[in-house]
């Protein structure tokens, strides 16, 4: 017969080698010579975070940053699972609002994106403004209502009143530049930091798109282990310094 | 059997079981059963259900036309090229999802190899169901290939060379002496070919894009829906989870069945 006895054995040693690790001893709270400022932020903030992190490591000798990018509401929900976040950005207020009982300073609205037409290199459709997107021959792609640049895209067309049925509705803004990129689709809505950042791909700005331009929020939440250090993280992020690296890759004014 | 077993390969076996245990009781941990009904009867669910149903169904057969003639191909073939031509084949039972998603976009696509050929016959496939059939049945066929394959390998081709002699032809002779034989073979390929394209997810969301009743199934419906309703995600995996359990159980009781006896 099987005993189970060296099975146990062996479940309990486990259990107390994975014990172990998550029992690392926590740094004390403040700013102290190793401490260590985790920050979860939005997808599209991926390359202005990094060097912003890059340039408040170099002005806080001893502070480290390590940065987690993933869509806001994956974010959000990683945060109320207890990912150990020290810094919540995100893409929009409602995402914010989700994770909103592990907040402890904030939330403050740090930066502004707006959303703007991706089409082909070239425009062989000659597509110029968000009427296009409905015509019969323009394979357009969105990102779900459901999600922050959907909802976005779904308020500029109805102040745009225009209908458009599109061809597929991502689950984030990658997908969606992803598949215009690849030339399956022939125009998308992304936002315009995705643009800079994209290859293949040609922007269109679209006018006013000031009234369904995505807030950002920064928060110091409760699930980290380094909240002063966090704060001033969060304080780098709004001043001077901070505001002209998001808005050289095109983000906008917070106010 | 297990008197022999060393014990501390009892301990190591445990251990595996719990990593796959442990995350199956995790979802159903999550479950909230007071909504569970609601939940998977949801419009959207009942859709994204049916979208995945229907569409594995004809990947399935569509395995079955094209995958068994290709088994039967590799298990009779003499020619030193047939090692690289089953790994090929086989290939897509290892890639990363993305990955057959972007060869079947470069292949399929508008810009890809056949997509001029498409665009002049005026088929247009991205965004399609269509789309989300071939991906599945990508990804699946190499399940019909390897079972139709090492059938045919197992049993030989003596019976066969009989009915030939006996002036059977070709057709009669697979219709007749190998199609019966390899019956529970079929059966299995045909099982775990369902699954693995009900399953489907990285090719599909490259390939086929994502749009309620056209190319959105139930993997990508959880997608979608873990970032937005966590709780209508979970009822959904659970209904994936029953079905890919049911359905191992019913692949494999065979294989199991005879190792018994």
């Amino acid at each position: 017969m099987l005993r189970v006895g060296p099975a146990l054995l062996a479940l309990t040693t486990l259990a107390a080698l994975t014990g172990c690790a998550a029992a690392t001893p926590a740094t004390a709270s403040g700013i102290t010579k190793q401490a260590t400022v985790d920050v979860y932020a939005a997808a599209s903030l991926t390359d202005v975070f990094t060097q912003l992190g890059t340039e408040f490591e170099a002005g806080h000798p001893g502070v480290k940053v390590t940065l987690t990018f993933a869509g806001s509401s994956e974010l959000a929900a990683q945060i109320n699972e207890l990912a150990p976040a020290d810094v919540f950005a995100s893409a929009n207020e409602a995402q914010m609002e989700v994770a909103r009982e592990h907040i402890l300073g904030g939330p403050q609205v740090f930066t502004q994106n707006a959303l703007a037409i991706a089409i082909a290199n070239g425009n062989p459709l000659g597509i110029r403004s968000l009427a296009d997107l409905a015509r019969k021959d323009v394979v357009t792609v969105l990102c779900a209502e459901q999600v922050p640049c959907g909802s976005a895209a779904a308020a500029l067309f109805a102040a745009a009143r225009v209908r458009v049925s599109p061809a597929s509705e991502e689950a984030n803004v990658t997908d969606v530049l992803g598949k215009v990129a690849s030339g399956e689709a022939d125009a998308g809505l992304v936002y315009v930091t995705d643009l800079a950042r994209a290859h293949g791909v040609e922007g269109i700005a679209i006018p006013n798109t000031e009234a369904a331009a995505n807030r950002y929020p920064i928060a110091v939440m409760d699930t980290g282990d380094a909240p002063d250090a966090a704060a001033s993280f969060v304080a780098f992020v709004e001043s001077a310094q901070g505001q002209a690296v998001l808005t050289a890759a095109g983000f906008q004014g917070a106010s | 059997m297990t008197s022999h077993l060393p014990r501390w390969m009892a301990a190591l076996a445990v251990a595996g079981a719990t990593l796959v245990l442990l995350p199956i009781a995790g979802v159903l941990t999550r479950v909230d059963w007071s909504d569970f009904g609601a939940q998977v009867t949801s419009p959207q669910a009942l859709t994204a259900l049916g979208l995945s149903l229907r569409t594995a169904l004809v990947a399935t057969v569509a395995c079955l036309v094209i995958g068994v003639p290709l088994g039967y191909v590799l298990a009779v073939m003499r020619s030193r090229w047939k090692a690289v031509l089953r790994a090929l084949v086989l290939a897509p039972l290892v890639l990363p999802p993305v990955v057959g998603g972007l060869a079947l976009l470069y292949a399929f696509g508008r810009r890809g190899l056949l997509g001029g050929t498409f665009e002049a016959l005026g088929i247009s496939i991205a965004f399609s169901t269509a789309a989300v059939v071939m991906a599945q049945t990508f990804v699946a066929l190499p399940f019909m290939v390897l079972t139709t394959e090492s059938a045919i390998a197992a049993r030989g081709t003596r019976q066969e060379s009989i009915a030939r002699m006996y002036g059977a032809s070709r057709t009669r002779t697979f219709a007749w002496v190998t199609l019966p034989a390899l019956l529970p073979a079929l059966a299995a390929g045909t099982v775990l070919a369902f699954a693995r394209a009900i399953g489907e997810f990285g090719a599909t969301l490259t390939f086929a894009g994502s749009l309620e009743g056209v190319t959105r199934t139930a993997p990508l419906e959880i997608y979608l829906q873990r970032e937005i309703d966590p709780g209508a995600a979970v009822a959904l995996s659970l209904v994936l989870l029953i079905v890919a359990v049911a359905v191992v159980a019913v692949a494999y009781r065979p294989l199991t069945r005879k190792s018994a006896t």
